[in-house]
């Protein structure tokens, strides 16, 4: 069976099921594991260091240690582990930064870059992320409504919040520190899964308009499978092409933005999965209620009158 | 009958947007404004608070204070300074590549508030007695730096004096303090015998002086007599200024980030590139002309508005071409659909481009959406990825639609592909008969 011709509303139930239980997952996993905030969400220090040799996780913390810190979370990334950050509770001033660079340049050759968040801003950037999530949804949301249909634009919603909450799932299950480019991340996915859904939806909507009247479910589930089964190479070639730059940042771009490209990764992931099985399984369910309801009242009416 | 002059007109305009491209990239290339997380440098986010309680910062108080940093970063000899009012209360300073970041940080930090007080710290006169602009680096008798300033008031400065000289000895001190603050006493600063006490010098005063013109001397480098005169003329700043986000970046460790990343970026699109020419063939073909295009276009906007390119724009402008191949694939694959069903290269060429149109500006709004959300709550480096977002979505959209169509149409209707569907990748046992 190839993905040209798989029965997408067949499988409908076990996806449905299989976000669900990934979505409780979630849940779970948020409250036991918690996220990662780095300091962009609360305060203190973060020491991003390169070295022009590999380093090890000892010698970091020693380094901090010596300057009379006590590091949190040192991890090493890069290709040859010669990359390391670390984050320390405090606030450093800017005398206290100097310093610091010029300790870790002495000790790995070259100066580190380091960020210091105290409190107040750590709220406000994540009051702004929220917000900024909340209002692309929402007029996401009313532009899907306006071109597509209501029901459509909730679909689309659902389907991206499920990415987007997949990627926090990933990174709370994982322990992976989040930071502000996260957020940039997320964003972006949320505009990459409802553009793949969109291909999809205007396909059923190109191939519902052949179609006069839908009479039965079956009717509408083959509607949607041939639909799906039309765009799903577009699809498939889509998330291939925007997957080989991510998975080349992945291994050769800066640990820099590390964060950023795993996100990255799952969420285009995701966001094709959801937008597959899913956004339009769960709109021809939804549709079929829809129109019944409908039928039902025009059947009514005639009886009272 | 192939009609040898629409592709001609192809390779002529292939060549000269190549000739285009080569003369120009240089010189785009090196206006690119690179953000301090490329190049190192640091930007430090102040919360802005009046300087006597009870008073409001205003949004003059914040423009005032904005203009004094500004005329002290012109002293530091950046060419990038980037100072910009966040909010109600925060003013934001990026200097990417500052050399002398400790220097820079210190010369922005301080209020350079001037007051000379008694022995028990109460205030005798301050900055605004000061003649603005008046500091000039001198030397005394003894060929050391000193500061010379002129005062407003001479007979203010002569009270003055006249008080602190009949205090008489060791009393008779006049302190003269840079950011002085409460906690901040003389006798503390003078009993720990520090080398370098928080006041600038006490110097005693033994009579009434009647004069405009003051002289401060303490144990100043040529630099240090200069970095003060600087900051003396640039004035005081009207507000107090506390950090609460600094990032700073080593000038190595940036360009090594722009370095890993751009490789990593050249690797990408060079896979996507391939994977269109494999996949689509002729199409693909079409396909990479019109992205490089596409990545030339994004580039030269992105300078000519002047943006600064952070590492996190750099990944956009990576994945931009990841979704400017989108708006490709949704096309050839509505081409090779129509090809499938039996139509002519020519009438699916047509039909595919007539029905994608729509599906391309769906879903290049909704990404545009969450751009601009991003661009309006983002901070400096979210906002650099989404200016990149923002115009590579715009620009994918002229080259993804008009670009590649204007190309193909070029061979479809010299109708050299006439006959040859598996030059779109359309095998002949997958075509249905009419």
């Amino acid at each position: 069976m190839s993905f040209k011709t798989m029965d997408y509303m067949k499988l409908r139930r076990f996806f449905f099921t299989l976000s669900s239980i990934l979505v409780i997952l979630g849940i779970v996993s948020l409250f036991v594991f918690k996220m990662n905030l780095g300091i962009d969400f609360s305060s203190g220090t973060r020491v991003d260091i390169r070295a022009d040799h590999s380093i090890s996780i000892n010698k970091v913390s020693q380094v901090m240690e010596d300057l009379g810190y006590t590091p949190e979370r040192p991890t090493l990334s890069g290709n040859n582990n010669n990359f390391a950050s670390v984050n320390l509770n405090e606030v450093l001033t800017k005398e206290q930064v100097n310093t610091l660079q010029n300790k870790v340049q002495d000790e790995f050759g070259i100066k580190p870059s380091v960020s210091t968040v105290d409190p107040t801003v750590g709220r406000e950037l994540a009051k702004n992320a929220f917000w900024a999530v909340l209002i692309s949804s929402l007029f996401i949301i009313i532009y899907v409504t306006i071109r597509f249909e209501f029901l459509q634009g909730l679909t689309a919603i659902l389907a991206l919040l499920h990415d987007a909450f997949f990627i926090i799932t990933v990174f709370s299950l994982l322990h992976i520190e989040i930071n502000i480019v996260f957020i940039a991340a997320v964003l972006t996915i949320i505009g990459y899964s409802i553009n793949d859904t969109i291909v999809t939806f205007d396909r059923i909507r190109e191939n519902m308009k052949r179609h006069k009247k839908i009479r039965s479910f079956d009717e509408l589930k083959e509607i949607v499978n041939k639909s799906i089964q039309q765009t799903i190479v577009r699809s498939i070639n889509t998330v291939l092409t925007v997957l080989l730059p991510v998975i080349a940042l992945l291994i050769f771009g800066s640990p820099s933005i590390r964060t950023f490209t795993i996100a990255m990764f799952i969420g285009l992931i995701a966001g094709t999965y959801s937008s597959i099985f899913i956004a339009s399984p769960l709109w021809a369910v939804l549709k079929y209620r829809h129109i019944e309801k409908q039928n039902k009242k025009k059947k009514v009416q005639p009886q009272q009158s | 009958m192939v009609k040898k002059g629409r592709i001609v007109s192809f390779f002529v305009i292939v060549v000269i947007l190549a000739g285009l491209i080569a003369a120009t990239a240089k010189p785009l290339i090196h206006n690119i404004k690179l953000g301090l997380d490329l190049q190192g440098g640091f930007e430090v986010l102040y919360q802005v608070s009046p300087i006597n309680k009870g008073d409001k910062v205003t949004s003059d108080t914040l423009h005032d204070a904005v203009s004094a940093i500004n005329r002290r970063i012109n002293t530091l000899g950046v060419s990038e300074p980037n100072v910009t009012i966040e909010g109600k209360n925060h003013i934001r300073v990026q200097l990417a590549g500052v050399k002398d970041q400790k220097k820079a940080r210190e010369l922005l930090s301080t209020t350079a508030k001037l007051s000379f007080r008694d022995v028990d710290n109460k205030k005798m006169l301050d900055g605004s007695d000061l003649k603005p602009g008046s500091a000039k680096v001198g030397f005394d008798q003894t060929n050391q730096p000193m500061i010379t300033m002129q005062l407003k008031d001479a007979d203010k400065f002569a009270k003055v004096t006249k008080t602190i000289a009949a205090k008489g000895d060791p009393d008779n001190k006049l302190v003269i303090w840079l950011d002085w603050h409460k906690g901040l006493t003389y006798n503390d600063e003078i009993t720990k015998s520090k080398p370098d006490p928080e006041f600038i010098s006490a110097p005693a005063v033994q009579k009434e002086i009647d004069s405009k013109d003051v002289q401060i001397t303490g144990n100043f480098s040529i630099d240090e007599a200069n970095n003060l005169r600087d900051l003396l003329n640039a004035g005081a700043l009207p507000v107090n200024m506390k950090e609460i986000y600094s990032n700073s970046v080593g000038a190595q460790f940036g360009q090594d980030a722009m370095k890993d990343t751009l490789t990593a970026g050249a690797i990408g699109i060079a896979a996507i590139f391939l994977f269109m020419l494999l996949f689509y063939r002729f199409g693909g073909f079409i396909a990479v002309v019109s992205l490089c295009v596409y990545l030339w276009l994004v580039i030269a906007v992105f300078v000519g508005l002047e943006a600064v390119l952070t590492l996190p724009g750099i990944a956009a402008l990576i994945l931009g071409v990841g979704m400017a191949v989108d708006a490709n694939i949704i096309t050839l694959e509505r081409i090779k659909d129509e090809l499938r069903s039996g139509k002519s290269v020519l009438s699916a060429y047509r039909a595919g481009n007539k029905r994608s149109f729509g599906t391309i500006l769906d879903a290049n709004l909704t990404t545009l959406i969450a751009a601009a959300v991003m661009f309006i709550y983002g901070n400096s480096s979210v906002k650099g990825f989404a200016v990149m977002l923002i115009v590579s979505i715009v620009i994918t959209f002229i080259t993804s639609v008009f670009g590649s169509r204007l190309f193909l149409s070029l061979w479809v209707k010299s109708r050299a592909l006439d006959k040859k569907p598996g030059v779109f990748g359309v095998k002949k046992g997958d075509i249905d008969e009419l």
